[in-house]
């Protein structure tokens, strides 16, 4: 049995592992990361970068295809265009595996020892790894848990045959005729409309009134209404019960009774629930916020030395989260004081078109007692808008009526996940409307939205 | 797993109500037996709330500032063993734990100061408020990153920014000179900023009685000065030859026990008047108030049964009492039952002052500072020690002849000091 001792040692090495491992590298810190499977975590390998990948290549086939219906005013024509899908995963794959690599160079780089195995805990600062070559075990003065999450498995419908979750769906080979996705969250959206696009029938059954109901109705008008022009189906208020006796149907509750849809894949996106426990994570018995780790403000968890960061310590399970705590913990290790002193944790679906949000919506704001000012301004007054044929959407802004004071940002819109660098930034710098309609933003860009919501809001816009 | 729901105790006789001033815990909070969750404000005294079970908290009963019924739900908690709301969701079937909750059985109680809580001004949104999440100081993350480093928390610094935003030179300023410079500002400007604060704790339950005195009492004030030259004679001589256990006398003990002796012979003015019920209640006991200053605003102990207390007792008494509202440990006892009060705000100066009755009272003495004046004595000015006494009285009670009787008698009783003592 091999020993090694390190000052930091990282238990998974995706996003937040990661980057605290690099972070702690640079400086000069004797680190180890230990990973299962390969460097990137989720995210990487079985989350957002394939998940884009197969957005964006449904998007090409989508806009050819349109463009082959003879349906574009552009004067563009195409023949009847086709799809391979082993194809578009193995470009995909090509990708991915770029990355993989890519953090397996960053984290040598940093001279970061990567161990290859599942680790389990012995103690608070002792894990054992499985590793190809037998037992290692590796002390540490300080752990940091990043183990991340899982996709929820319903008890009515396991995982298995039909039955797929979204990593399986990220590497389907064979187009599914018929889709149903269960769980109208993001991840059932973003890839329910994936596959519509690459010629699935699709439909989406969703147990609340609502699909993506974290979002306000403003913003999820735009992707209803695009779910509907192309063709899912999405039954709201309505249960999925289980698999029908021949296994080829999906049963469903709802508003009007019982029904079974045919399928020939059923996606299961229900949301994600922590690997907080197994591991041996259950011995070391740290305190527990429903199923996630507990921590504060520095991401101590209850146990002296043992850090968690990411999706195991809770909502919102974002990998730019994580990367933001893994690096906060990588400095508090080596004595730098930081805390978490974030003012947003911008948030980005993409579906059809984007909707992307960054601190308070209008209702959140009212509802925290403040008197606030919205600006809201559409994109079918914006330029740069109209010449991509994509004129759904608008920039919202939502600012304390007496400072002006931007609280938060929030578009719906083809393309606008790239403003959340400009959203997350005016929340972060404290700027006040002013800030942002007085400086020049790019003409002819869909960003000219967000310096025209922050005029309207203070009742001058120039274009509306 | 089951729920156990901490009921608003009774925290004193009488009390139907208190107000909750502060969480100690928030929902998803695990919590431990005996830890406290939450502190709550009867009319005199904080309360803190302790838990009598472990587990996690899934529910506020209310708002810091909220006034919460006695038995009402306060805080609801999962507890791994069954909870006390298997059975009975009511409120009052439940007198066995509450009356475990009373604060006099379960714990000592604690009465921590509570200054008012500032809260940052929204206009027109009296109840809800910012979430701390977006109450952190306004400032780049640069200049956050900055303050850490130099082990500043930005909260105690006033940004010159726009919307108040804290610059990096006003981290950069407060490190060179700290916290009581102003910020560096060139010049006169007009200043346009409001600050709303909510009145929460003691100081609401301060304005709240001002009101009540102020308007159901019609005051009548009545000042006299009086020569205390030979009193602080006396006192001189006493404190001198004091022994090692006694503390020492100030004016205070003295006038205490010069208004037990006026007293009794004017029982109307130790009392307490119920106007809604139209009866005066005259007191054989006479606790005398003593209105103090604490950090979180005017308190007044009582000094029960000065009748009985020797003015050397008096005196200790008075110590521990102020010591004890100073530092915030008074009990609700000691906080309430007054049947007269003082007022001295002669430390800082001041001729007359118009005190306030403490309702339900009908007299309150109020001590201006001493100072040596020339006194004309028939032939010549002579320089005497010379105090004012304002007095306030309800003047539905007590008619204006006999509040002047009543300061006229306290006058010659604190000229002759040897009155004070001689029996009956």
């Amino acid at each position: 049995m091999k020993e090694i001792s390190c000052k930091l040692l990282v238990i998974g090495a995706g996003p937040g592992g990661y980057a605290c491992a690099i972070r702690a590298g640079q400086l000069g810190i004797d680190t180890v990361i230990v990973e299962a499977a390969k460097p990137g975590g989720t995210c990487l390998t079985i989350g957002c970068i394939p998940s884009k990948a197969l957005i964006h290549a449904a998007e090409v086939f989508d806009a050819t295809r349109q463009m082959a219906g003879g349906r574009n005013a552009m004067g563009i024509r195409v023949d009847q265009p086709s799809i391979d899908l082993a194809g578009t995963m193995a470009w995909k794959d090509g990708i991915v595996g770029r990355l993989t690599s890519g953090v397996s160079g960053l984290l040598q780089k940093a001279r970061v020892k990567i161990v290859s195995g599942r680790a389990r805990f012995r103690d608070g600062k002792t894990v054992e790894v499985e590793t190809e070559t037998g037992q290692q075990i590796v002390r540490a003065e300080t752990v940091v848990i990043a183990t991340g999450s899982d996709p929820v498995e319903l008890a009515a419908l396991p995982f298995g045959g039909r039955v797929i979750s979204s990593t399986e769906a990220l590497s389907l080979r064979q187009m599914p005729k018929r889709l149903i996705v269960v769980g109208g969250g993001y991840i059932g959206l973003e890839l329910g409309t994936a596959f519509a696009k690459l010629g699935s029938e699709v439909t989406v059954v969703e147990a609340t009134a609502q699909v993506l109901p974290i979002y306000d109705a403003d913003l999820i008008k735009p992707v209803t209404r695009r779910l509907t022009e192309q063709g899912i189906k999405v039954f709201t208020n309505t249960k999925a019960i289980g698999l029908s006796e021949k296994g080829d149907a999906l049963v469903v509750e709802g508003p009007d009774g019982q029904q079974e849809l045919p399928a020939d894949q059923i996606l299961a996106a229900v949301g994600r629930r922590p690997r907080s426990i197994g591991s041996g994570l259950e011995d070391l018995d740290l305190d527990r916020s429903g199923p996630y780790l507990r921590i504060d403000d520095r991401c101590r968890t209850s146990m002296r030395g043992i850090y968690a960061i990411g999706d195991v310590t809770g909502e919102p399970m974002l990998a730019h989260r994580a990367i933001a705590q893994g690096e906060m913990v990588a400095e508090i290790v080596a004595g730098k004081k930081r805390a978490w002193d974030k003012r947003c944790i911008p948030s980005i679906c993409f579906t059809d078109p984007e909707i992307v949000s960054a601190g308070l919506s209008p209702s959140e704001a009212r509802a925290q007692g403040y008197d606030v000012k919205v600006g809201q301004f559409p994109f079918t007054a914006n330029g740069r808008a109209m010449t991509m044929q994509d004129e759904d959407g608008f920039v919202r802004v939502v600012a304390r009526a007496d400072t002006n004071l931007v609280l938060g940002l929030q578009a719906v819109g083809s393309g606008v996940s790239e403003l959340s660098a400009a959203f997350s930034m005016a929340i972060e710098m404290g700027t006040r409307l002013e800030d942002i309609a007085g400086t020049i933003h790019v003409h002819p860009t869909r960003s000219e939205a967000l310096q025209e919501a922050a005029l309207k809001a203070m009742g001058h816009a120039l274009h509306i | 797993m089951g729920e156990f729901t901490i009921k608003m105790p009774d925290v004193g006789e009488g009390v139907a109500e208190a107000e909750l001033v502060e969480w100690l815990v928030k929902v998803g909070d695990p919590v431990r037996e005996d830890m406290t969750v939450a502190a709550v404000m009867t009319d005199k005294a904080t309360v803190e709330i302790p838990t009598p079970v472990s587990g996690t908290v899934i529910w506020l009963g209310g708002e810091i500032g909220d006034t919460i019924a006695v038995r009402a739900p306060l805080i609801r908690i999962e507890t791994e063993g069954d909870g006390n709301d298997v059975a009975a969701p009511q409120p009052v079937t439940e007198p066995a734990k509450t009356e475990e909750q009373k604060p006099e059985h379960a714990a000592p109680i604690r009465t921590p100061e509570k200054p008012a809580t500032p809260v940052a001004s929204t206009t027109a949104a009296p109840s809800p408020r910012p979430s701390p999440e977006m109450d952190k100081p306004l400032a780049s993350p640069s200049v956050r990153l900055l303050a850490r480093d130099s082990g500043i928390d930005l909260r105690q610094i006033r940004g010159t920014g726009p919307a108040g935003r804290i610059l990096r030179e006003d981290v950069e300023h407060f490190l060179a000179h700290g916290k009581e410079a102003p910020p560096a500002q060139q010049g006169l400007a007009k200043r346009t900023s409001k600050e709303e604060i909510k009145l929460t704790g003691l100081r609401r339950r301060i304005a709240e009685k001002m009101t009540l005195s102020a308007s159901r009492i019609p005051h009548i004030t009545y000042v006299e000065e009086v020569d205390v030259t030979a009193l602080e004679e006396l006192r001189a001589t006493m404190n001198g030859a004091r022994k090692a256990d006694q503390p020492k006398l100030t004016l205070l003990p003295f006038l205490m026990r010069t208004m037990v002796k006026a007293v009794s012979e004017q029982p109307d003015l130790n009392a307490t008047f119920d106007d809604d019920a139209g009866v005066l209640t005259r007191s054989g006991a006479v606790h005398v108030g003593i209105a103090t200053q604490t950090p979180s605003g005017l308190t007044v102990p009582v000094v029960r049964h000065a009748e009985a207390r020797s003015i050397w007792d008096c005196a200790a008494e008075m110590n521990r009492l102020a010591e004890a509202a100073r530092s915030g440990t008074a009990t609700r006892d000691e906080l309430t039952g007054s049947t007269i009060t003082i007022s001295s705000l002669g430390a800082l100066g001041g001729i007359v002052s118009t005190p306030v009755i403490n309702h339900p009272e009908v007299a309150i003495v109020g001590v201006n500072k001493i100072a040596t004046r020339p006194v004309w004595d028939g032939a010549q000015f002579v320089p005497r020690k010379m105090m004012n006494l304002s007095s306030s009285f309800d003047h539905r009670i007590i008619d204006g002849f006999d509040a002047a009787t009543f300061v006229q008698r306290l006058r010659t009783l604190l000229e002759t000091p040897a009155l004070i003592f001689i029996e009956g």
